[in-house]
């Protein structure tokens, strides 16, 4: 399965822009990291069932009741871009 | 000099009024104006802040207030702890000039303890690295040879605790990142059960393996700040309503009859020959303290780091989805929002992120989540299943902690898989959910460098693991040897 990386796609879905040499130098080590991960079909996991997390908590709920959240100005303080209390984005419906 | 003393004797000194909080403080921040300059473990840190806590608590002190067991104490905090006010950058360049707007549920914890918060300690670019060579603010030299890299991610809380520039730091661990480091340096690294300490205000990279743990000089220490930052916080619903122990009052010595696992899977070829002598060394004087070395077997050890590099990454692809240039950090222009993403997160994030978010986003994509994603989670619970039947026949078990004492800045940098696989003796902790301490147990010849012992214990097991390290602490001499100035 390693044979059919193909790191300039993925790296699209990942939303992540690559230079031609990242992708060459990035697309030889990723599968070379891919084939050392085959090792884990040496395993038959037929009939064991998967571990999220190791330590599984169920129903963790708190009161439904309306708290004090962090001041709009304050969420925006780290923003690259803001207006009018908002954050800036480019436009993305003509 | 102030700086060079554990919690407990500073808290000692403190409370007899022999020194103030201000002359520790001092004495840490003299340390560093005298030494960071070669080892850089911290990116930054501000002095006046630090001395005003420091002012407070002797204010608190002069009122009376000594039962808090961290009143006056410099506690340093890697850069992934969100300490309200100050940056935050996870040793990224994509967070830009951030500054958090709340404190981590540790902080507050370590606070109220009456610690001095300070300082912002070097790491791997979002925690992904095992030598804090992947920094966008430069490597973390290690302090007994700067010519060494001080293990990682948290390589600069243990650089900084090594060399004696804070008393205690907080680290955070994924798959070794508070042990290895330790074990490098020189120091006692702590990682509790998942779960045990809050991760509210912790900048997330693998939710399911990530937890906060300690630096500390000796073993003692490490009770006092486990104990102090450890319980569960209703802010983040994965932390275990569990009370918190006295883990001072389990450092009673008495560790005859307890039964400490050797796992023969632990034996493997590239370990050095210094580290499994010292480690030899350790188990032999381990069984003349009284306890019993019972040999174990971890079958599934082999496959933990091919496990844990899918599961890490697919969590990791995940959470850094966050870092996306519209609501905080650095944020490239381009044509339209996904073309701003995609600069923004390719000139943002350092190589391995990339890496390890491509393979992330890889392993969970349409028609390889089964293969990849599901096959992983499976393997772990395997590597699971062999630590819960381990601990149904011994207390903990004891490993080296790192295969090799710390290796030359550059050595590995361009062949992550061979970095990965220096963390092999420490990632099937964090796949397993339990805990595990790294504690000194010798150092190489020539030149001198750490060998760091690991312990690890059943989940929720803090207190055995506590009570093992200090017996053998106590009997040994490996802890009072210092970095010095380098």
């Amino acid at each position: 399965m390693a044979g059919d990386f193909d790191v300039k796609y993925v790296a699209h879905l990942a939303r992540i822009a690559l230079t031609p040499e990242e992708e060459e130098k990035f697309g030889a080590q990723l599968a070379n990291i891919l084939g050392y991960i085959e090792k884990l079909n040496e395993l038959d996991v037929s009939r064991i069932e998967p571990t999220a997390h190791a330590v599984p908590l169920v129903n963790v709920f708190r009161a439904d009741e309306v708290r004090p959240s962090l001041p709009n100005a304050e969420a925006l303080r780290n923003a690259p871009a803001s207006a009018n209390g908002l954050f800036m984005v480019p436009k993305i419906v003509e | 000099m102030l700086n060079q003393l554990t919690i407990s004797q500073l808290a000692a000194k403190l409370g007899r009024r022999e020194v103030s909080a201000r002359e520790a403080m001092q004495a840490c921040l003299d340390q560093i104006q005298k030494v960071d300059g070669r080892i850089h473990a911290f990116i930054s840190y501000d002095a006046a802040d630090a001395l005003a806590q420091a002012d407070a608590a002797d204010q608190a002190i002069a009122r009376g207030a000594t039962q808090k067991p961290l009143l006056g104490v410099p506690v340093a905090i890697k850069d992934v702890i969100a300490v309200r006010g100050q940056p935050l950058n996870c040793g990224s360049k994509i967070l830009g000039r951030f500054i958090s707007p709340y404190n981590a549920t540790v902080i507050e914890k370590l606070q109220e303890a009456g610690a001095i918060v300070f300082g912002r300690l070097n790491m791997d670019e979002f925690a992904m690295g095992s030598s804090t060579e992947n920094s966008a603010f430069g490597v973390t030299h290690n302090p007994w040879d700067i010519s060494r890299i001080p293990g990682g991610s948290s390589g600069g809380s243990a650089a900084a605790v090594a060399a004696d520039e804070c008393i205690a730091a907080l680290g955070s661990d994924t798959g070794g990142s508070i042990r290895q480091p330790a074990a490098l340096c020189g120091c006692v690294g702590f990682k509790p059960t998942y779960g045990r300490v809050s991760r509210y205000g912790l900048v997330a990279f693998a939710s399911s393996l990530d937890q906060i743990g300690s630096f500390a000089k000796d073993v003692g220490d490490t009770a006092i700040v486990l104990g102090a930052i450890s319980g569960q916080d209703p802010r983040d619903s994965t932390s275990v309503p569990r009370p918190v122990p006295d883990y001072t009052a389990a450092l009673d010595g008495r560790i005859k009859g307890l039964k400490l696992g050797l796992a023969r899977e632990y034996m493997i070829g590239g370990l050095d020959a210094e580290v499994g002598a010292a480690v030899q060394v350790a188990v032999k004087h381990f069984e003349k303290l009284g306890a019993e070395i019972v040999e174990i077997s971890l079958p599934h050890t082999d496959y933990a780091v091919a496990a844990y590099y899918i599961v890490a990454t697919a969590e990791a692809s995940a959470n850094l989805a966050r870092f996306d240039g519209i609501r905080y950090g650095l944020r490239v222009d381009g044509a339209d929002p996904i073309d701003l993403y995609c600069k923004t997160r390719g000139a943002g994030f350092g190589a391995e992120v990339k890496r390890r978010i491509i393979l992330g986003a890889y392993v969970l994509s349409s028609g390889y989540y089964d293969a990849y994603y599901l096959r992983a989670q499976k393997v772990r619970t395997l590597i699971r299943q062999d630590f819960l039947d381990a601990f149904a026949r011994v207390d903990a078990v004891i490993t080296p902690t790192s295969p090799t004492p710390a290796f030359k800045i550059g050595e590995k940098a361009d062949d992550p898989l061979q970095m990965y696989l220096s963390d092999i003796f420490t990632i099937s902790c964090n796949l397993a959910g339990i805990c595990g301490v790294s504690l000194p147990c010798g150092f190489t010849r020539e030149p001198k460098l750490p060998i760091g012992l690991q312990l690890l214990g059943k989940p929720f097991g803090e207190e055995t693991l506590l009570k093992l390290a200090h017996a053998y602490e106590q009997s040994t001499l490996w802890h009072k040897e210092r970095a010095g100035a380098p």
